[in-house]
């Protein structure tokens, strides 16, 4: 195990270092920062004085030392629009989008294990044809109109839920939080379904897919001859096999899914880390699109990490050690 | 829940009528089980045998109602100790299952839940079916190991199945089946996947097993040698249908059906060292959409025209019957 994790960090660092040249030399293609930044009537002179005070003069390599350098020491920069460290900017913003994406996650698991379940124990059944009709649905509507339609629908013509914002939250540890405040909630609700509308059709289908390959193998009927009741069958031998690839796949996802919810945050106004990209990239700051670029390359890191690591609990066979 | 008590003391475990098995595919009937009888007495063994897909491991579903759509049990009776299984609730069933009639499937790799440890699969088997606390289900499961040969079974009960060689994981399903000391033991080809120590090592272990507790046990294979050292009775199956049942020694000594005769001819052995090996000529004919007629005629070396008939299931010989108008009888009795 520790074998595997110190070969993984390793590789990890490799990542990392690559990443940040694509994403700094990418950066650096997009536009030139300085007709935004600087006031036309600026004279030529406040303007080589600007472009130096922004580091903007240097060669791009060694632009790119010099945030390397910094960069070991943790410091991505500043923001040249809002003047404060880039990294500052952007965990500020994680936490809200963190519980976008875990709520998202959970609501994703909650409907789409029993819907997939339930569909692969009953394959002809009208209601297990009906999941697998809408879950096709979620698939094919795009993100963003299904979330302008909830807000037609919940916040402008019922009423019942808040179209904008994160509303009430709760502060632990110096972050604030939604998810503990009934108020907070109601203003996740239509986010995070609307983030989630995609996972829950994967999972319906993983589910199902797994249900249905997994109710033909021996074990289930070696189980069903040692007289075990219907439920013991599905909920523990069934159940615990199919496990394992949704976990995966859903682990896998998570990554993507804070990604994904750059366009949920800007439909929603949700205050989140994909809201500030969308920002930055209008202004070229340069700053926080690199900076926000490297913290989603460590959190793909991160996550798949973690999802090995669950992988090998949930299923014995898998073996974290440092062989090849 | 207990059976109705309507079982002579003396009569059979089990008794098989008549029974069919079939599979509603797409493509046509598939007819696994097609006419098969036997009987299974108190601690006796019979041994079921016959070529592959000739419906060995179907009728073992059939029996502890396992049978999964497309397939359907579609006449016939299996009388366990006296009743009829059909009339039983899918509870009731559910009662007999791993308790009183018992399974071990043919193979080992796939019998035994990747996920789930050993000790879960059998603590899991003992609470099902007797109201006992998870350390006293825990005990019989390590007793149950012990029983089979497994070495340091407080340890092992701790594994998962991966952890297990394919002879270890057999022997786990046949410590599971025992747990419950079941009546009735249905072993489909269970030692197919071993070699040949091991082998031996569980064919004396099974006859212990019926000798001390009276259970009846079905023994199916492919193996004719396994059958004449283990079996007391055998049916010989072919196409869907028992083609041939009785004591196991007349039969192989003497064979009424033709395809007996072959398989029996097949067989390598020392008396006849050195001697070609015969086999039976042309294919398992498929079980979709069988002619009428003996199944066996195509391959036969004594069909006539009079095979195209349907051929009954007849008393040749004082408990021995056979599936053929022209069986070796003449031979039979000589013998
Ligand atoms: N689910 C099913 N659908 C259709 N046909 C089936 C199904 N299960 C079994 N059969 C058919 O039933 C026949 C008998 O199969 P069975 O498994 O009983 O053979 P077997 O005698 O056990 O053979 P083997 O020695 O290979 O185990 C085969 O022809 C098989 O194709
Ligand atoms: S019935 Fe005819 S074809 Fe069939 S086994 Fe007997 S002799 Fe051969
Ligand atoms: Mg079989």
């Amino acid at each position: 195990m520790t074998v595997f994790l110190l070969r993984r960090l390793l590789q990890a660092g490799g990542v990392v270092l690559v990443m940040s040249l694509l994403v700094f030399v990418g950066v650096f293609a997009i536009g030139d920062p300085v007709e935004i930044l600087i006031s036309p009537e600026a004279d030529q002179i406040e303007r080589e004085r600007a472009v130096k005070a922004l580091g903007l003069d240097l060669p791009l390599w060694q632009q790119y030392l010099v945030f390397l350098g910094k960069a070991l020491q943790g410091d991505l920069g500043r923001s040249f629009v809002f003047n404060e460290p880039a990294l500052q900017l952007i965990l500020q913003r994680m936490p809200a989008t963190l519980e976008l994406a875990l709520g998202a996650t959970l609501a994703a698991l909650v409907i789409g294990l029993p819907l997939g379940l339930y569909a692969g124990l009953r394959p002809h059944s009208p209601v297990s044809r009906g999941i697998m009709a809408t879950s096709i649905l979620g698939f094919s509507l795009p993100t963003f109109w299904v979330g302008l339609m909830l807000i037609m629908v919940f916040a402008v013509q019922l009423g019942w839920l808040p179209s904008t914002g994160r509303g009430e939250t709760v502060e632990i540890l110096g972050t604030r939080w939604s998810f503990l405040t009934r108020d907070g909630l109601a203003h996740m609700a239509m986010p995070a379904l609307n983030l989630a509308l995609f996972k829950i059709s994967l999972v319906i289908r993983l589910t199902r897919a797994g249900v249905r390959e997994t109710m033909l193998m021996d074990y289930v009927k070696f189980a069903r001859a040692k007289g075990l009741s219907p439920s013991r069958v599905t909920f523990v031998h069934v159940f615990k096999n199919i496990l394992i690839p949704v976990v995966t796949v859903v682990g896998l996802e998570f990554g993507g899914t804070i990604a994904f919810s750059v366009v949920t945050e800007s439909v929603f106004a949700w205050p989140g880390m994909g809201k500030l990209i969308i920002d930055s990239i209008n202004v070229l700051d340069r700053p926080v699109m690199v900076a926000y670029l490297m913290i989603i390359v460590l959190l793909f890191i991160t996550i798949n990490l973690l999802v090995d690591i669950t992988y090998s609990v949930l299923d014995p066979r898998v073996r974290l050690e440092g062989k090849s | 829940m207990s059976l109705p008590a309507v079982a002579a003391p003396g009569g059979p475990t089990l008794e098989v009528r008549n029974l069919r098995t079939h599979f509603f595919t797409r493509a046509g009937v598939v007819k696994a089980v097609d006419d098969v009888s036997f009987t299974v007495e108190r601690g006796k063994v019979m041994g079921l045998v016959g070529e592959s897909g000739s419906g060995k491991t179907v009728t073992g579903f059939s029996i502890i109602g396992l049978v999964d759509p497309p397939g359907r049990i579609t006449g016939g009776q299996v009388l366990f100790q006296g009743t009829d299984l059909a009339s039983l609730s899918e509870a009731e069933m559910r009662n007999l299952r791993g308790n009183r009639i018992a399974m071990i499937f043919q193979d080992p790799m796939m019998t035994l839940n990747p996920v789930l440890r050993i000790d879960t699969q059998m603590i899991e088997t003992v609470q099902a079916h007797a109201r006992v606390s998870r350390e006293e289900a825990r005990q019989r499961a390590r007793d149950a190991l012990g029983q089979v040969g497994i070495p340091s079974p407080d340890e092992r009960l701790r594994a998962y199945p991966h952890q297990f060689s394919g002879g270890m994981r057999q022997r786990v399903a046949i410590a599971i089946a025992l747990l419950h000391k079941p009546e009735l033991i249905i072993a489909d080809e269970p030692t197919t996947a071993l070699d040949v120590t091991i082998q031996g090592q569980i064919l004396a272990e099974a006859q212990k097993l019926c000798a001390q507790f009276g259970t009846a046990l079905i023994w199916i294979t492919h193996d004719l040698s396994v059958v004449a050292g283990l079996a007391d009775d055998i049916a010989v199956m072919y196409a869907g249908k028992v083609v041939e049942s009785g004591e196991v020694g007349a039969v192989l000594d003497a064979p009424l059906h033709p395809y007996t005769a072959g398989l029996i001819g097949s067989v390598p052995s020392r008396n006849r060292r050195g001697a070609p090996l015969s086999q039976i000529p042309g294919m398992t004919p498929s079980l979709l959409n069988l002619p009428a007629g003996c199944a066996f005629r195509a391959r036969c070396p004594r069909a006539e025209s009079r095979c195209a008939e349907p051929p009954p299931f007849a008393e040749y010989l004082p408990g021995r019957h056979a599936r053929c108008i022209h069986p070796y009888i003449e031979e039979a009795v000589r013998a």
